[in-house]
């Protein structure tokens, strides 16, 4: 069957369902399923067009280029202490610049960057009525639009983090980074850290689409996001939980240390977090879809 | 052709009765069911406290379908809450049977062409049409075919790869009068559509919509510009402060207007030629050459005869036309005179 006639056929099948009998009405459900899903990889191709090739994008390469471009630098300068002469210490400090540097804050604001202005930046171009004006559900494009920011910022922090990894170790101690990689704990940690990167895009990546679709201007409440994730260590136990940084730091491989103000508590185990995480970005996207239901087409004021 | 009703019927500009009215004849209207015909019931929407448009009953059927009125009327708005991109504060509408609330279903037979200048940036005109098309679910192959005719039916053939940009306002409104064309609707929703338009680009689209509504389809076309809605128009909605204060045939409007001199502004390399010409035809009531000197506006009582003389001068005196459009303030004179010379009475 031809897509066309599929879309018309489909449209016809949602208008008639209740008088359908059961074979037609699960014939019109595989049918609208594929629709669906071709629709999805059309935003997502158009969106991830976006995501990397746009002027916007250009401040998303700069937050991945960051770390490798200063560990390059601390690699060629070394600071005359002799802080990083030491190959068993180098874990317990890039686990430091993973967490303090890429996770809490380029990821946290790459994501905010891209899944932020995956619907706000269409709003504030004027361009969001033409996705509004075609025949998909709005929530096929909440989720492609997901997907796409998904897709780019995974690629790109992904990167960071290898990258990171590689050039930290590699510079200073090619032989023994070399029998860390292949034959110790490298490798695992390696997988361990890209896990955790992976995680963090999906859930920041989902509030940060939330956000851009409910705030006019959500510099603010990403901002205050932002201190509330900073300062998780030193929140209740219950408070901590309430928040996404608190289930990526279970999952990180070398536990980082919070400082002596920290209020410690026992890490979710992995086998919580990472469910607990997908259920939340679950729950969020079906906010954004509810939402955008709703959603009118007004530029006025934005 | 829609059979239109024999006079005009016009409402006071205070709240008026709800009750419906059509922009079809009542024995076409009845012939009618519900899902062939685009349903406003008792539709209101208010931004805050600011009202759009209150109380508006319409049923409106096949053919060209005007909605007239000044700035700030509501025909952007009935257009919005047609197309689902605002929401109706009270009251329900149905497009051939379907919500607009189910974009899904609605977007198969309805395409629009907003008033919004804006396009993805970098995009080509056949990029900007494909796209789209993509997201409706066509294949390639498909998508490549029915943009390729919606831009053939514009007359954009020749730009489609050239960035939209980089067009002139009239080019881009080519542009997006292709996209809601492109996968063949069944009602066009068109907000100001010859906006920016050259008079040659202004007939030649009036001709397509007019093919469009023998055709069948249910075109439903804002405009502030009188004697365009006169041409191509079967019937007339007139607004005014969200209120609907008149529908029905577009002779009853006209008639309204004949007397009333229209201004239209016209952008040139040389404004004086231009009103030196111009002044020597009686269709030209007053000219005055616009502040920056790149322009004229001239005032006439016969648009039709206007624009063929001007479309004459043009080619005689060899000018670089950059855009001709009337005037709104003076247009909102002419709808004052509409509503408040005989307080809205049936001519």
């Amino acid at each position: 069957m031809s897509s066309t006639t599929e879309i018309r056929e489909q449209s016809a099948a949602n208008m008639n369902t209740a008088n359908a009998n059961p074979s037609k009405v699960n014939a019109a459900r595989a049918s609208s399923w594929s629709l669906w899903t071709r629709q999805t990889l059309a935003v997502m191709s158009l969106e991830i067009k976006k995501n990397f090739l746009s002027r916007r994008a250009l401040l998303l390469y700069l937050m991945a280029g960051l770390p490798l471009v200063l560990l390059s630098a601390l690699a060629l300068f070394p600071p005359p202490t002799d802080e990083m002469g030491n190959f068993s210490e180098m874990s317990v400090v890039y686990a430091a610049i993973y967490g303090g540097l890429i996770l809490r804050t380029l990821i946290f604001f790459g994501c905010a960057w891209v899944f932020m202005n995956l619907f706000r930046g269409e709003v504030v171009d004027r361009s969001l009525h033409y996705y509004f004006l075609a025949p998909v559900r709005r929530e096929v494009l909440v989720v492609g639009k997901y997907l796409s920011g998904l897709i780019a910022t995974i690629v790109l922090f992904s990167i960071t983090t290898v990258g990171s990894m590689f050039i930290y170790y590699f510079w200073l101690f090619p032989s023994e980074s070399a029998r860390f990689f292949f034959d110790g704990a490298g490798a695992s940690q390696m997988l361990a850290y890209l896990a955790v990167t992976c995680l963090a895009c999906v859930g920041y990546g989902a509030v940060f689409l939330l956000v851009g679709l409910f705030f006019r201007n959500p510099i603010i409440p990403a901002l205050l996001l932002y201190g509330w994730e900073w300062l998780n260590f030193l929140l209740p136990p219950l408070l901590k939980k309430i928040s996404v940084i608190h289930y990526l730091h279970s999952l990180v491989p070398v536990p980082m240390s919070e400082g002596p103000f920290a209020v410690l508590v026992e890490p979710t185990p992995a086998w919580i977090s990472a469910p607990s995480l997908l259920l939340f970005t679950g729950v969020v996207l079906f906010l954004a879809s509810l939402h955008i239901r709703r959603m009118e087409i007004s530029y006025a004021g934005d | 052709m829609t059979p239109t009703t024999s006079s005009t019927t016009t409402q006071s500009s205070s709240p008026p009765a709800s009750r419906p009215t059509s922009t079809a004849s009542p024995a076409s209207v009845a012939s009618l069911s519900s899902d062939k015909m685009i349903v406003f019931e008792d539709v209101s929407k208010f931004y805050g406290e600011i009202l759009g448009v209150n109380r508006v009953n319409l049923q409106i059927a096949p053919g060209i379908t005007s909605l007239v009125g000044p700035n700030g009327s509501g025909k952007t708005t009935l257009m919005n809450l047609m197309t689902g991109l605002l929401k109706p504060t009270s009251g329900r509408i149905c497009v051939l049977g379907t919500s607009p609330d189910a974009p899904e279903a609605i977007f198969q037979k309805l395409g629009y062409c907003s008033q919004f200048d804006s396009f993805p940036r970098g995009a080509t005109a056949r990029e900007f049409i494909e796209f789209y098309l993509r997201v409706h679910g066509y294949t390639k192959q498909e998508t490549r075919e029915m943009t390729h005719s919606a831009l053939g039916r514009v007359s954009l053939t020749e730009a489609a790869d050239r960035k939209v940009s980089a067009f002139s306002k009239g080019m881009r409104q080519r542009v997006r009068l292709a996209q809601s064309i492109a996968h063949n609707p069944s009602v066009l929703v068109l907000d100001e559509p010859l906006n920016g338009l050259d008079p040659m680009a202004r007939a030649e689209i009036i001709r397509l919509f007019r093919q469009l509504a023998d055709a069948g389809m249910y075109l439903v076309i804002s405009s502030h510009i009188l004697h365009e809605v006169d041409m191509m128009s079967d019937s007339v909605v007139l607004l005014h402060n969200g209120y609907v204060v008149a529908e029905g045939e577009v002779r009853g409007v006209r008639d309204e207007i004949e007397e009333h001199p229209i201004q239209i502004l016209i952008r040139c390399d040389r404004p004086q030629v231009l009103a030196a010409r111009l002044f020597e035809h009686e269709q030209t009531v007053e000219a005055r050459i616009h502040n920056d000197r790149q322009g004229l506006f001239v005032k006439t009582r016969q648009p039709d005869d206007f624009y063929l003389l001007l479309n004459r001068v043009i080619i005689e005196q060899n000018l670089q036309i950059e855009s001709v459009a009337p005037v709104d303030d003076d247009l909102n004179a002419v709808y004052q005179y509409l509503i408040t010379s005989d307080g809205g009475q049936t001519r």
